[in-house]
């Protein structure tokens, strides 16, 4: 039976870690290829209902990926983005899903390195999660 | 204006357990200022409740809208339509607007999906407090502009009680005791004299004591 | 107030110049009438008259008016108090035309503790009316002999000695004798304080009630207690809102050794009592001794109160 690869939906903000992601590139970095990167202006435009639209149309895991707290763009757009990344926690403990799904991570643009880290940290927890549940058909 | 909360999952869950096709709907004033029944708060519970219902293998088909408001005919007359299609209608709305609903549609079941609570305002933004007790006869004017009724655990007229400590209410440190903050503001506003007269029992009547309440404003009826 | 005779023992002490006292007795969680008796024989012939609680801390316990008429019964004179918490308006002066006609004549008028502090938390507070509207009813009640709604109390006026308790350790601290004023303005003739352990606080509050003229219009009973234990006074020191117990308090029953902590907590009150008594304006002591009403012959032989004078 072959491993189960994990569709990773990333929302990574485009002043920092979408710079990121795009340094890990340039550097030849490995990460899996579960993370689908979302660029959005800002993790503070994330919302809600983004983040659990993914999980209903069959992410096995997402991740909010922003600035450090102090460095945002936009000042606090990636503190909302942090509380609404614990609400979204909360929400999914309700359907029933495990909150580990879901995580925020903070990066500057300069930190290639850590994107790919944190690429292959969520993968592996995904994976030992187990596919999403609400996925129509396995996997392959 | 009125603070409602969203009613845990579980119980909205077993609420519209028995159904497999329903209205999610919102409300779009009171509740969407607070954030607990308005247009976004509707995606978000549709949500949830797909996917939970999905999981438990018993999939459910949900419609989502909001109206201006739902505690007026007029925004609740277009719908009828989408509440016929439906087994049931869960909605976002505070008590005023689920029972709009249950008069309107008197034929469907209408669900509530929030507790309504109290009567407030943000004083930041995610924090709500209450800030009046709707008791039909306002004393604001010889209490600084500070409810005793919605703010005073005891409904103090003449207080504060023994109770008062360090300008918090005896029944939680975190509530701030009304007639403390009275007696500062009177004080500060040179207005201490208003506190030394006796304020007479109130008449709870105009608070509800009556009866349920109404208002009648002559000059808008349409009907004569 | 007009000229009247005193409606009962306490009044008559008090209007008569007598240093008052006063106990207290806590109701039973129960219907057993032997507990009151039990309790009620210690205080007997000590103290001019006692205290019973209604429903202290929201707690449910039998109601204040049947032990009353039960310490009536015993030869004991009852103070009976009463709350706005559990009762509207109609069963306020209900209790009242009920207690007079039982022979009951002192009436201690409260606010009452809120209900989240008992045993059922979840209880609707009444709290139709406040203390301070409790006593201008019960007043016109005996003044004019009228209900609060003006109507003639049938047979005549129903005069109470009435009381009100007062917390000069509560905040704010600079209103509490504004707030008494108010409470004799509404018509209380005698006043209970809380639990006394700070004296130089309360003489300072006794200075500013003597300041706008409070001790020629109203009988002060300086409330006092003995402390059982040291944990016992740790807890009223940090425990209780509205309790101001001095470190030294605390300290002395801290290194006083278990066995003689009893007698210590006694001393301090004795201690306490003698130390108010000097300050002008102090009409009597309302001794506390929850639970402990044993101790309360001795206090009052100690502080050198007794006998209670014959009226």
């Amino acid at each position: 039976m072959s491993e189960f690869e994990p569709i990773i939906v990333t929302f990574a903000c485009h002043y920092c870690a979408y710079g990121a992601a795009d340094l890990a590139g340039v550097m030849r970095l490995q990460y899996p290829p579960s993370i689908r990167i979302v660029k959005v202006p800002c993790t503070g435009r994330v919302d809600v209902h983004h983040i659990l639209t993914a999980f209903e149309k069959g992410a096995d895991g997402v991740i909010v990926a922003g600035c450090r707290i102090g460095d945002c763009h936009f000042k606090d757009g990636n503190i909302k983005a942090t509380r609404r990344v614990q609400y979204v926690r909360k929400l999914l403990k309700e359907i029933g899903l495990d909150e580990e799904r879901l995580n925020m991570y903070y990066m500057s643009s300069a930190e290639g390195a850590r994107f790919a880290e944190v690429a292959s940290e969520m993968t592996e927890k995904i994976k030992s999660l187990g596919p999403n549940p609400l996925r129509k058909e396995a996997k392959r | 204006m009125i603070i409602a909360n969203r009613k845990p999952f579980e119980e909205i869950k077993a609420m519209v357990a028995p159904f497999n096709r329903i209205l999610v709907l919102g409300c779009g004033t009171c509740v969407t200022v607070d954030f607990s029944g308005g247009e976004k708060q509707v995606g978000i519970l549709a949500s949830e409740l797909r996917m939970a219902r999905q999981l438990e293998g018993k999939p459910l088909e949900t419609l989502e809208y909001t109206v201006q408001r739902q505690c007026e005919w007029e925004f609740i007359d277009p719908i009828a339509e989408m509440v016929r299609g439906v087994d049931a209608v869960l909605s976002m709305a505070c008590g005023v607007g689920v029972q709009a609903m249950a008069e309107r549609y008197p034929d469907k079941i209408i669900l509530p999906a929030l507790n309504t609570v109290m009567m407030g305002m943000p004083i930041e933004a995610g924090v709500f407090v209450e800030r009046c007790a709707g008791c039909g006869n306002c004393v604001l004017a010889i209490t600084g502009g500070i409810c005793p009724i919605a703010r005073c655990s005891k409904n103090l007229l003449n207080g504060p009680c023994g109770g008062s400590q360090n300008g918090k209410c005896e029944v939680n440190p975190e509530i701030d005791c009304a007639w403390h903050l009275i007696y500062e503001k009177l004080k500060a506003m040179g207005r201490l004299n208003v506190l030394m007269e006796i304020i007479e029992p109130k008449d709870w009547r105009p608070a509800g004591g009556g009866g349920p309440r109404k208002i009648i404003r002559e000059e808008v009826r349409l009907e004569v | 107030m007009s000229e009247h005779a005193p409606v009962s023992r306490l009044e008559k002490i008090l209007t008569k110049g007598y240093f008052a006292v006063t106990g207290e007795l806590g109701p039973p969680r129960g219907a057993d009438r032997s507990v009151i008796e039990r309790k009620a024989q210690h205080l007997k012939g000590v103290v001019d008259a006692v205290n019973i609680t209604d429903c202290q801390t929201a707690v449910v316990r039998m109601c204040s008016m049947a032990v009353a008429k039960i310490l009536l019964e015993l030869g004991i004179e009852p103070i009976m108090q009463m709350t706005c918490r559990d009762r509207n308006r109609i069963a306020i002066q209900s209790d009242l035309l009920g207690a007079y006609a039982l022979g009951i004549r002192n009436l201690l008028a409260l606010t009452g503790d809120h209900q989240s502090f008992g045993n059922h938390p979840q209880a609707k507070g009444v709290f139709d009316l406040d203390s301070i509207q409790l006593l201008q009813i019960v007043h016109k009640m005996g003044e004019e002999g009228v209900f609060a709604n003006g109507e003639e109390i049938e047979g005549g006026p129903v005069r109470f000695f009435l009381g009100a308790a007062e917390n000069p350790f509560a905040d704010p601290f600079d209103f509490r004798p504004y707030r008494l004023a108010k409470k004799v303005k509404a018509g209380a003739q005698f006043i209970q304080t809380q639990l006394i352990y700070n004296v130089p606080k309360f003489a300072q509050f006794m200075h500013r009630v003597r300041d706008l003229g409070l001790d020629q219009k109203v009988y002060i009973l300086a409330g006092v207690g003995p402390i059982k234990s040291y944990g016992a006074a740790k807890y009223m020191a940090t425990k209780v809102p509205g309790m101001d117990v001095p470190e030294e308090i605390v300290e002395r029953m801290r290194k006083t050794p278990k066995e003689q902590q009893k007698e210590e907590g006694i001393k301090i009150c004795v201690e306490i009592i003698q130390q108010v008594k000097e300050i002008p304006g102090v009409a009597g002591v309302h001794i506390m001794a929850i639970e402990w009403e044993e101790a309360v012959p001795q206090i009052t032989e100690m502080a050198g109160l007794l006998p209670r004078p014959q009226v």
